[in-house]
């Protein structure tokens, strides 16, 4: 319980798939104190006004990327965002937009998952090193190359702020894209040439319209708008040089 | 037994739902004045070459209230693109390094701004002599 004489209205998205044809709001009115999050209001309800409600969250510290949702309508993590910034209007909750609703604020998430996967989001060394050889070295430039794009924590934000991906799903989108960079700047990994094919793809960076939207929300600075539009540098040259160094020497 | 039965929201006037995307959609719009800008250029230099007559009909028509109208909206719209590139323009391209430190966002866009500038007076410049 919360220790407080303020309260807040709390609209929720409702989709029960056993009983809804479409998703209703359905408001709450939440004692709130001024360090309640939108992820405490609504376990303030689920705890003590309405146990059905749904949604997704783990750390409550903006590093799991579960929580993410449309919080009057921007993409947002509802542990990093407060009630009383909302005080004394009302706030309406949503699930993440562009995917298809679950359940209440739960999303499907297969379709980033498998992307996710698609683009080998691990690294794959240049040249392997057995455990005598030691350590894959790396400078702090080489590291800075990459560095802010390895922040990414998967909760797709970007994906409910790229209005491409709404329209579109079959476009690869920020978030993975700008993970697929993370790898392919690493001076350690040496498997560019396997994610260019996903790069150049029609569903690749060219899909991309430069909204920006992806990177004003993106709750960790990774900036994916960049990420991809960099890769439109890097795609064009990768077609242009093919024909200079037809072996696949643009790939390297 | 499969019960799910997901719902898939629609993305009709998706535009109008956030004032970001109204933004963007002003900004890509701004292309259909610089197109028609071209046309309207591409048109006087075709009357040129088509005769001393054909070009004084074409400088006559560009006196036209109406055009002249367009022709201050169309560079409104330009700016307004330039605006708005030069504020994407850090993103767009390859960190730039001087020496092992990174170039700010900032910095890159203020250059985008001084460079614009120098090299509009630089063309007025040349206009004024002429």
């Amino acid at each position: 319980m919360t220790d407080t004489d303020k309260t807040i209205e709390i609209e929720v998205l409702r989709y029960r798939p056993e009983q809804d044809k479409e998703p209703v709001w359905q408001s709450y009115d939440v004692p709130f104190s001024n360090d309640m999050s939108v992820l405490q209001g609504l376990q303030y309800i689920k705890d003590y006004i309405d146990g059905t409600v749904s949604f997704r969250w783990s750390c409550r510290m903006a590093i799991c990327g579960s929580c993410g949702m449309m919080i009057n309508r921007e993409p947002k993590l509802s542990c990093k965002t407060f009630l009383r910034e909302y005080y004394p209007g009302k706030l309406r909750v949503e699930a993440l937009a562009h995917f298809p609703i679950e359940r209440d604020l739960v999303v499907e998430v297969r379709d980033f998952i498998s992307k996710l996967e698609g683009i080998k989001p691990y690294i794959i060394p240049r040249e392997p090193r057995t455990l005598e050889q030691g350590e894959y070295l790396q400078t702090p430039t080489q590291r800075d190359r990459y560095e802010q794009f390895s922040s990414c924590i998967n909760c797709m934000l970007c994906y409910a702020a790229c209005p491409q991906y709404g329209l579109n799903s079959e476009f690869t989108g920020p978030g993975v894209l700008a993970l697929l960079h993370r790898y392919n700047e690493d001076s350690r990994d040496g498997a560019r040439a396997d994610r260019m094919q996903i790069v150049n793809a029609e569903e690749g960076v060219w899909g991309c319209t430069l909204v920006g939207y992806c990177s004003e929300v993106c709750p960790k600075q990774v900036d994916p708008a960049a990420a991809v539009n960099q890769n439109k540098i890097n795609s064009t040259m990768d077609y242009f040089l093919r024909f200079l160094f037809p072996k696949g020497g643009a790939s390297k | 037994m499969n019960t799910r039965k997901q719902y898939v929201r629609p993305m009709d006037g998706w535009w109008l739902k956030n004032p970001f995307y109204v933004r963007y959609m002003i900004r890509e719009s701004t292309s259909v004045f610089v197109g028609i800008y071209a046309f309207v250029l591409l048109a006087g230099l075709l009357s040129l070459a088509s005769g001393e007559a054909a070009y004084n009909d074409w400088m006559a028509a560009m006196t036209n209230p109406l055009v002249i109208l367009f022709h201050v909206v169309a560079l409104a719209a330009a700016i307004y693109h330039a605006i708005t590139w030069f504020a994407v323009a850090p993103k767009v391209m390859p960190p730039l390094l001087t020496g092992k430190k990174r170039v700010s966002d900032k910095t890159i866009t203020i250059f985008h701004y001084v460079i614009a500038i120098v090299l509009y007076l630089v063309m007025l410049g040349i206009a004024w002599k002429v």
